[in-house]
């Protein structure tokens, strides 16, 4: 029954006609699954395989509202559609379900071509709000950790919720925007005067291409992005590789003065990113 | 059953889901509800505004846990992982009794994220009855199987879904989560009786029951609960009030979630027939008795 319902739909959204192997699906769900006087086995097996394809493709939706304003609906969907199938979920919630995404998107490039990177950035983007929404937060290292251990051999360790990305778009920016055009365009349908529609449906303009470095965290429960300097972003990215905090500041690169890194530090200590390493 | 040992000695009334959309109007307003069931798996997680709402519920309510990723008819083995996290919740919410579905839902690590309906075979049954006794046990608290709405009956099926039902708490020892929304859509599916299932399994095993709203199409009825519950519904929820006596009860509603109080409402409709009920029972004893 599983092979039946992992298998894609039609465009109808209906139970294919045939199964992975090339029987007929009416035979496969007959030889199980008995019929009454309203429904043929196959369209029991259906209703089955649709509330599988609806409830995981509604997940997705909701997990990826700036891929989706990227692609638009049609490709979108035909992207979700190709990555379940590729990638039935592994995990008991389905909170995880986006987690391959970014990977699917590079390995596939003709379902999002000819934005694949920014595909690529996006999807990158909205699996780290899912781990900045919900992700471990380990004991905040405080003045006393670091205490009594030399730079040299002191290493720090980053929040297992903090996501660190160099990007080559401002798809923090690009997010935002099509949340708040979804947000506008969701009150809108809700009104019973559809007036204001014309001014919700334009489309959020694609991003210019810019390199940024954005750290995707959380602070008293709720979502934020930072933007970092690169400086700032290649010392934190040395962190979480298990650099010392010596070796760290190297990577921050030569222009980087040391009240540079103790402005940095305090405030990362401030946002609670700094913990011990495990 | 009010109290029995399925819902740790218990005597919950009237409860609801505790969902996304009402939590601003819960921490701000604390409306009076008598307990919020949640769903397990949404607090399994290792940190952030899950685990901080939850805590704020904590304080102020009684929360009972229900999980929806268990699959106690599923051939795979419990994952260790997956219990010890659980576990974890457990000890966090200290929920008197826990409930899962009797269905399957997952092979060889592949999740459906579905409450698939089971072959209703003995030795299905056998298996089942194991899983759930080892779940119990290492989680340390009481179970209720809840049964699932269906669409669909295999050939292998040797029972009605009742005596399976039956055959599986019989032989786990454990108690049963009656979902008479449930029975209602499959009955209407399948072409049964609903007032036969609820006669049909061992009352003093029903430890909660759950009502909720569905869909009906032309051919089949759909679980949805996106409505208020239906009079059919709630005339067997009477039935069954009466034959197990006045157990706790939830009200589910999943999906076009209206405000806080229009769900408290349809919920508490229910003490009405909790009313008759208990009119009702000292009879009931006596009859019981011989
Ligand atoms: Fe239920």
């Amino acid at each position: 029954m599983t092979h039946a319902l992992v298998q894609p739909l039609t465009a109808a959204n209906g139970l294919a006609a045939h199964s992975a192997d090339g029987r007929p699906m009416a035979d496969v769900a007959a030889s199980f699954i008995k019929a009454n006087d309203r429904l043929t086995a196959f369209e029991r097996l259906e209703i089955y395989a649709r509330s599988y394809w609806f409830r995981l493709i509604d997940c997705v939706y909701d997990d990826c509202p700036g891929l989706r304003g990227l692609l638009g609906e049609r490709r979108f969907d035909a992207l979700v559609r190709a990555y379940l199938a590729r990638h039935p979920s592994r995990s008991f919630t389905l909170r995880n379900l986006c987690d391959r995404l970014p990977e699917f998107i590079r390995a596939t490039p003709r379902l999002t071509a000819p934005r694949t990177a920014l595909a690529h950035a996006v999807a990158r983007f909205e699996w780290a709000q899912t781990v900045a929404f919900d992700g471990e937060a380990r004991p905040v290292l405080t003045p006393g950790d670091l205490a009594g251990t030399p730079p040299t051999r002191l290493r720090v360790g980053l929040q297992p919720y903090l996501s660190l990305l160099e990007l080559n778009w401002p798809v923090d920016d690009y997010v935002i925007a099509v949340k708040q055009r979804d947000a506008l365009r969701s009150a809108a349908s809700n009104a019973v005067d559809h007036g204001p529609r014309a001014v919700v449906r334009k489309r959020v303009a694609v991003p210019r291409r810019r390199r940024v470095q954005v750290a995707v965290h959380r602070l008293n429960n709720r979502l934020y992005y930072k933007r970092l300097d690169r400086p700032a972003f290649l010392m934190l990215a040395a962190l979480r590789s298990g650099r010392t905090l010596v070796q760290a500041v190297a990577a921050a690169g030569p222009r980087v003065r040391p009240e540079d890194v103790r402005t940095w530090c305090a405030t990362w200590m401030e946002l609670g990113w700094l913990c011990r390493r495990e | 059953m009010p109290a029995n040992s399925f819902n740790g000695q218990t005597d919950y009334g009237i409860g609801i889901g505790l969902r996304v959309p009402h939590y601003q109007h819960i921490l701000a307003k604390k409306p009076v509800v008598d307990w919020f069931e949640i769903i397990s798996e949404n607090f399994m997680v290792d940190g952030g505004r899950p685990l901080e709402v939850l805590d704020q519920i904590l304080e102020q309510y009684r929360v009972v846990q229900h999980g929806v990723s268990m699959y106690f008819g599923s051939a795979d083995r419990p994952d260790r992982a997956h219990l010890q996290k659980l576990k974890r919740l457990v000890r966090r919410t200290k929920t008197p009794w826990l409930s899962d579905h009797l269905c399957w839902g997952s092979v060889d690590g592949t999740f459906t994220h579905d409450l698939l309906p089971m072959p209703y075979t003995l030795a299905a049954a056998k298996r089942t009855a194991e899983k759930i006794r080892y779940v119990r046990d290492f989680l340390e608290v009481p179970i209720c199987v809840e049964n699932v709405s269906s669409y669909a009956e295999f050939h292998v099926s040797e029972m009605t879904e009742w005596e399976f039902l039956s055959e599986v708490v019989e032989r786990a020892d454990c108690g049963v989560l009656l979902d008479v929304n449930n029975i209602y859509v499959s009955a209407q599916n399948h072409g049964f009786d609903p007032y036969a299932y609820v006669n049909g399994i061992p009352s003093h095993r029903v430890g909660q029951m759950h009502v909720a709203g569905h869909t009906k199409f032309e051919k089949y009825i759909l679980d949805t609960h996106d409505h208020p519950v239906l009079d059919p519904v709630w005339k067997l929820y009477a039935h069954a009030t009466q034959r197990c006596g006045v157990t706790a009860t939830l009200l589910e509603w999943d999906d076009k979630i209206p405000s806080f109080d229009e769900v408290h409402d349809e919920a508490l409709k229910a003490n009405q027939f909790i009313g008759d009920a208990r009119a009702a029972q000292p009879a009931k004893k006596s009859v019981s008795r011989k």
